[in-house]
């Protein structure tokens, strides 16, 4: 009987073929907003994900709060490489200047060890990077990151600067390395020129205290993250008896999932608005329902006479209205494919792809709403009296 | 076959009611082909209405096959629609984008019957109206006359205990309306009850037996005139 319902409700969706195209348009639009909008999202914020993930989010950032108890570098030194903590690198950053003969170059300044680069996965593009020695000794060296050499020395002279010396807030410095152009979105959030000193030279510049109250931590292995994030967090909590407020943790998996929350209530709110129109769509269809079913009382009445019952009447009409949302969802999931392949053949270096939950989501809602908007003009049509309905004209 | 007592019905009009059926009994017997004879109001359409499950009386017993109507629901009275009466109406009441062989069959799929048994009784009964070649045409497309014999064939696919006919020839010419009657007398003859409602003299005298109604009572029952 329901392979008949089926069978009965498809020939008259056939029987009026542009009238019906035109109530499906309704839900065509909505499903392809959907869908498109939300695999946009989520292509995009894969994307961005990728890339944070490329950064290392096997790193961990700790920052002290207790001024009056700061940590001295041989008590970071000590927490690197032991058990599951691979690289620390304490950081203290701060700003200077550099003169380029008349010229002054606003500078981020981060005084650290060698270990910074392997945290950060910078590359060395000439030169060498800080080494321990330089720390033991407080050289005046430096390294400088691509720009910052660019920005001192012209585009022409980078392969030159190793060697040369700069000055920096009336202080001389040895440029001893130059770092490779960092291509990471994050480049782009940091300081343009950034340049790289000793951190003890950085202590011993610095007003104040000298403690360190900064520092980056890799795992060992990438996995280990979670563990060396609880063996620093034990070692620190040791060091400021007890007192979890003495400094702050933060994982890079952290900023990850913040990021992600925020997509995907980015996502969940073009969705919305996506379904709205949806549900637009799904008024269209109990518009052209209610007049279907107006248009054919008379034969609602011959069906009736000849033995139909309102369980019959009720799921022809139903299934006509759910054949319209089915087929309306399909050609609009189609549609998007053809849009995001478009999409994709302008933009080189971002794919996006189909969000497979999205397209079943939409197949559900499109579910539902031709449920919830046949329902009414199938009850319509299913309670109308035979006689009645065999007299209308 | 059909056994009505007592049956009424009013139409609530305005404030007060209009008298469709007062006190009607009668009795239909098996393989009978009965004429029910009025004038336009005299209630004829009521008691179609009645006997073919279509509405209920007010006050009054019918029993159909020894079914007691009265007391069945809505969905029930479908079902006894569905498998004991085959409907004929002065329009025909085909379904339009539906192929005659279609129109045939849906009775047949309310029933539940499966497609090969379904295709054997369209069959048959698309022979027994000798519109075979016609099958897969929409009814637009062929004569009133045969689209009321597709009616027919409907009518009977489901091999009823009842066929009613509610003015059939209304709709046709005399011709083709002598046609129609052959066909109901062969049926007839060929073991069918049928109750057929007419105004027409002239078809009545063709039935076994006719009832006159009028103003809503039965005024006289008598015989036909081609038995």
């Amino acid at each position: 009987m329901i392979f008949q319902s089926i069978k009965m409700a498809l020939k008259s969706v056939n029987a009026n073929k542009s009238r019906a195209f035109l109530t499906m348009l309704g839900i065509i639009i909505g499903v392809m907003a959907l869908v498109v909008l939300v695999s946009l999202v989520t292509s995009a914020t894969n994307s961005v994900s990728e890339r944070i993930q490329s950064m290392g989010t096997d790193m961990l950032t700790v920052s002290v709060l207790d001024e009056d108890n700061p940590l001295k570098l041989s008590d970071v030194d000590a927490l690197a490489e032991t058990g599951s903590v691979g690289l620390v690198a304490p950081v203290i950053q701060s700003s200077g200047s550099v003169k380029n003969g008349t010229e002054t170059i606003s500078v981020s300044v981060t005084g650290t060890n060698n270990s910074y680069f392997g945290v950060e996965g910078s590359e060395l593009l000439y030169g060498r990077l800080l080494m321990t020695p330089d720390l033991d000794n407080n050289s005046s060296v430096t390294v400088l990151s691509y720009e910052a050499a660019e920005e001192i020395f012209g585009e022409t002279g980078i392969a030159a600067a190793v060697g040369s010396t700069i000055t920096m807030d009336s202080i001389k410095y040895l440029v001893v390395g130059v770092l490779a152009e960092d291509e990471s979105m994050m480049s782009g959030m940091r300081q343009m020129y950034s340049v790289y000193i000793p951190v003890t030279v950085s202590q011993r510049l610095a007003t104040g205290t000298s403690g360190i109250s900064t520092f980056y931590v890799s795992a060992a292995d990438p996995d280990s993250i979670d563990a060396a994030e609880a063996q620093v967090k034990t070692s620190l909590l040791t060091h400021f008896q007890g007192d979890e407020d003495a400094f702050y943790l933060q994982n890079m998996d952290t900023l990850s999932e913040a990021m992600n929350d925020v997509s995907n209530t980015f996502a969940l709110l073009l969705g919305g608005i996506a379904a709205i129109s949806l549900l637009v769509g799904g008024i269209g269809i109990m518009n052209v329902m209610l007049v279907s079913v107006t248009e054919r009382t008379r034969e609602i009445g011959i069906r009736k006479a000849i033995g139909a019952k309102r369980r019959s009447i009720l799921s022809q009409f139903l299934i006509e209205a759910l054949a319209l949302c089915l087929i309306g969802c399909l050609v609009g999931i189609a549609l998007s494919g053809a849009i995001l392949a478009i999409i994709n053949t302008f933009t080189a270096d971002l794919t996006f792809t189909f969000s497979g939950s999205v397209v079943a989501i939409a197949v559900i809602f499109s579910t539902f709403i031709g449920i919830v908007f046949g329902l009414y003009p199938a009850w319509k049509a299913a309670r109308l009296h035979p006689i009645e309905a065999l007299r209308y004209e | 076959m059909i056994e009505l007592s007592g049956i009424y019905k009013y139409y609530p009009v305005g404030d007060g009611y209009v008298r469709g059926l007062h006190n009607v009994s009668l009795s239909v017997a098996d393989s009978e082909f009965v004429g029910i004879v009025g004038p336009s109001g005299s209630g004829k359409s009521t008691l179609m209405n009645i006997i073919g499950c279509l509405d209920v009386a007010d006050v009054g017993e019918y029993a159909l096959n020894n079914y007691p109507i009265e007391r069945y629901s809505e969905t029930d009275l479908a079902m006894i629609r569905n498998r004991m009466i085959g409907f004929v109406f002065q329009s025909f009441n085909l379904i339009g984008r539906m192929s005659i062989e279609e129109n045939i069959e849906l009775p047949l799929i309310y029933q539940g019957i499966g497609a090969r048994e379904r295709r054997a009784r369209v069959e048959k009964a698309l022979a027994e109206v000798g519109l075979t070649d016609r099958r897969h045409h929409t009814p637009a497309k062929v004569s009133g006359g045969q689209q009321q014999r597709a009616a027919i064939a409907r009518a009977i696919a489901t091999e009823p205990a009842l066929i009613l006919a509610d003015e059939p020839t209304g709709n046709l010419d005399s011709a083709t309306g002598r046609e129609i009657m052959d066909l109901f007398r062969r049926l007839s003859d060929g073991g069918k009850t049928i109750v057929l409602i007419t105004h027409d003299a002239g078809v009545a005298a063709r039935t076994d037996r006719t009832i006159h109604i009028l103003d809503g009572m039965v005024a006289q029952s008598g015989e036909g005139g081609a038995a």
